[in-house]
């Protein structure tokens, strides 16, 4: 009888092409994603040396960072410089590219899963750090640096250390109103920024297996904001629901062979984690960051935190200094906080599940006059879909700029920005100081919080609003 | 890369935690197609505030980047070693680091030092007390001393990784001598697997 395995251990198993002792293992990655800004020193670095690309036919290339939303001509020279660069190594390596006005166009994490390229049991790798998004089919994702990229490029492969695994429990189901990105800004502020470091988290439980793969996705999307390499989750018929039939997805006979595999890769009854922690998503409400980095999270109905209540000295410098950043005081209602901004969009809310659950609370409201509002679709085909359910009008009659695909206000490296001091509710993951624009200040929220916050022109959840 | 064996010099405390990679080089910096120049974005945000760390004239020259835990978390830019790098580090001390930004660094080169928090804690204030004092990073011998301040540590480094800090070896050309073993794996993957159409070149 061979040993009990998680999920994560039975992936690794079979990705690995070469193993030696007092070496990492070398292994095998089976789908390469690849975007504008990590990308053009690897291709560099490919010319340099004289090498090509291995596997073009399992690589493929879009634009998402820094494309601008309103219209599709890059007016940035630099940014259209980038742009130009991916769509010429492309060229020169064979490489399938999505770009800018090609239907599929999207965020990365996004078009993956729409295309079927996010498959169970399967290797993905990006140079971007929330590639932990296709884990939600059971794969195992992580984010890669340029240097990897190139690696991959090379060789299809990575030399990497097995990482530990971790469980996150979540038992019961959320309740109504509440969203798995409130969950998953919940597990972060347990475990805290350096919570899962050097491991693969596995998302289990009751809980879990209640979201849609949209709400999977946004789960593990943020696994990295733990500072987890990736996070998991067992395939089951939500997941197969969602692939069959997309365009990279097996087809006939191949279709049940792979279900079949996909079948056997859940974790081994009993078989042992490194670390694991519990939850109960019957506790959790809305939640809303505070601070300037995503472990700084409260409950929406809380106050802004005292920097002296918190037991370690470092924690206590840090929230000090988050507050001062915020420009908040501590004990101040967080629904008396009001906002400038609300974005709506990224890698983590983005989908189709995102918008409609924004629209349905936007439906018949309009957006506070003090507040400027943005949704920025996810791709194409999330812009085409919600075009076609008619939620682009609900968006525009509330007074949300309606915009083209991309990460947008996510990280602002397009014009998309926050200007200095300025406050945002945001649907993103990252509220680091001038993640969204120098001096901006960022609150990560779900969408329904968000469409909520932007009626109300404070922070708000849905059921506060008349 | 270059080999790295020893790092000696003086060092700069960045007396904070959670220090990201949007800090390191914020999002402005990373429409460069080439590897160069970062070093002029290197925590740029907070070096227009006079007071910080880094302008201070007694850190000039300083080749060791001490900070405090979960430095280096965030976005996978790599572009942050090389703004680290251009600026003139060779080493960066944390109790602990973010994953993607602790690969970045020994691919390019950059030691990633790991400490406990005592360590790391004696150490950002005996360099605030002296900034001139001199430390020591060992690859050989994975430790980093600072006798003056009676600091003594051992840091963690996985055997092959050392070995290439120390020879200077370039990844793509070890793992190309196994690819014997990389086309056995691709005959044996399951014929389900995806592949994309891949345009005419
Ligand atoms: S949406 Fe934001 S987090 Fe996601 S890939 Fe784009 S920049 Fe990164």
């Amino acid at each position: 009888m061979s040993k009990l395995r998680t999920l994560s251990d039975k992936v690794w198993d079979r990705h690995v092409v070469r193993s030696a002792e007092d070496e990492p293992d070398l292994l095998y990655v089976d789908m390469h994603l690849v975007h504008e800004v990590t990308s053009p020193q690897a291709f560099d670095g490919l010319r340099m040396a004289g090498r090509t690309v291995r596997r073009p036919d399992l690589t493929i290339a879009t634009m998402d960072h820094n494309v601008p939303t309103t219209t599709i001509d890059v007016a940035d020279p630099i940014s259209a410089k980038q742009m130009e660069v991916l769509a010429a190594n492309c060229r020169e390596f064979g490489i399938e590219l999505f770009a800018v006005g090609d239907p599929d166009q999207g965020i990365v994490h996004i078009i993956g899963p729409e295309l079927g390229l996010s498959q169970p049991g399967t290797t993905i790798v990006c140079g971007d750090s929330h590639t932990s998004t296709h884990g939600a089919f059971g794969a195992l994702a992580f984010g890669i640096g340029t240097s990897e990229v190139e690696h991959v490029l090379a060789t299809q492969t990575l030399p990497q250390p097995r990482p530990r695994t971790m469980a996150v429990n979540v038992e019961n189901v959320l309740s109504d109103g509440v969203t798995a990105k409130d969950l998953v800004l919940a597990i972060i502020g347990l475990i805290g920024t350096g919570g899962g470091m050097g491991h693969v988290i596995e998302y289990r439980g009751e809980g879990i297996r209640a979201l849609s793969m949209e709400g999977r996705m946004t789960v593990c999307n943020m696994s990295i904001e733990a500072g987890a390499k990736a996070g998991m989750v067992a395939p089951d018929d939500a997941t197969f629901a969602y692939l069959e039939g997309r365009r990279y997805a097996p087809k006939g006979p191949r279709w049940a062979a792979a279900v079949e595999e996909w079948k056997s890769l859940a974790t081994d009854p009993g078989a042992a984690f490194d670390k694991e922690v519990s939850l109960d998503a019957s506790a959790v409400t809305p939640y809303v960051s505070w601070g300037t980095n995503p472990a700084q999270v409260v409950p929406i109905g809380d106050v802004v935190p005292d920097p002296e209540s918190f037991d370690q000295p470092s924690a206590r410098e840090a929230a000090e200094r988050a507050l001062a950043y915020m420009g908040l005081t501590a004990g101040t209602p967080l629904r008396e906080v009001g906002v400038d901004t609300v974005f709506i969009g990224s890698c983590t809310n983005a989908r189709i599940e995102d918008l409609r659950a924004a629209a349905a609370v936007l439906e018949g409201r309009r957006v506070d006059p003090s507040v400027r509002a943005l949704v920025v679709p996810g791709s194409g085909r999330v812009k085409a879909q919600a075009e076609k359910e008619g939620l682009d009008q609900v968006f525009s009659a509330a007074g949300f700029e309606w915009r083209n695909p991309g990460c947008s206000m996510c990280l602002a490296m397009n014009p998309d920005k926050l200007a200095p001091g300025e406050r945002a509710a945001s649907t993103s993951n990252r509220n680091f100081e001038g993640r969204q624009g120098r001096g901006g200040r960022t609150h990560l929220v779900s969408p329904a919080v968000a469409a909520a916050t932007a009626v109300a022109g404070h922070f708000a959840a849905p059921g506060d609003l008349s | 890369m270059e080999a790295v064996r020893i790092v000696t010099g003086t060092a700069v405390p960045l007396d904070r935690s959670d220090v990201d990679t949007d800090q390191i080089i914020p999002s402005d910096w990373l429409k460069q197609v080439e590897r160069t120049g970062f070093g002029k974005g290197l925590f740029s945000e907070w070096r227009d505030d006079r007071d910080f760390v880094m302008n201070q004239p007694e850190h000039a020259g300083a080749t060791i980047l001490i900070a405090g835990p979960n430095f280096g978390t965030g976005s996978s830019r790599e572009h942050a070693v090389w703004a680290l790098m251009d600026y003139g580090f060779r080493a960066v001390v944390s109790p602990r680091f973010g994953d993607i930004f602790r690969n970045n660094c020994t691919k390019t080169g950059l030691l990633p030092v790991q400490v406990d928090e005592r360590t790391g804690r004696a150490l950002l204030d005996a360099v605030a007390a002296d900034p001139g004092l001199e430390i020591t990073i060992d690859v050989e011998r994975r430790t980093l001393s600072a006798p003056a301040a009676g600091i003594e540590a051992v840091f963690p480094l996985d055997p092959f990784t050392q070995h290439r800090l120390l020879e200077g070896l370039d990844d793509i050309g070890l793992t190309m001598q196994h690819s014997d073993a990389i086309e056995v794996h691709e005959k044996e993957r399951a014929a389900w697997l995806p592949k994309v159409e891949t345009p005419a070149r």
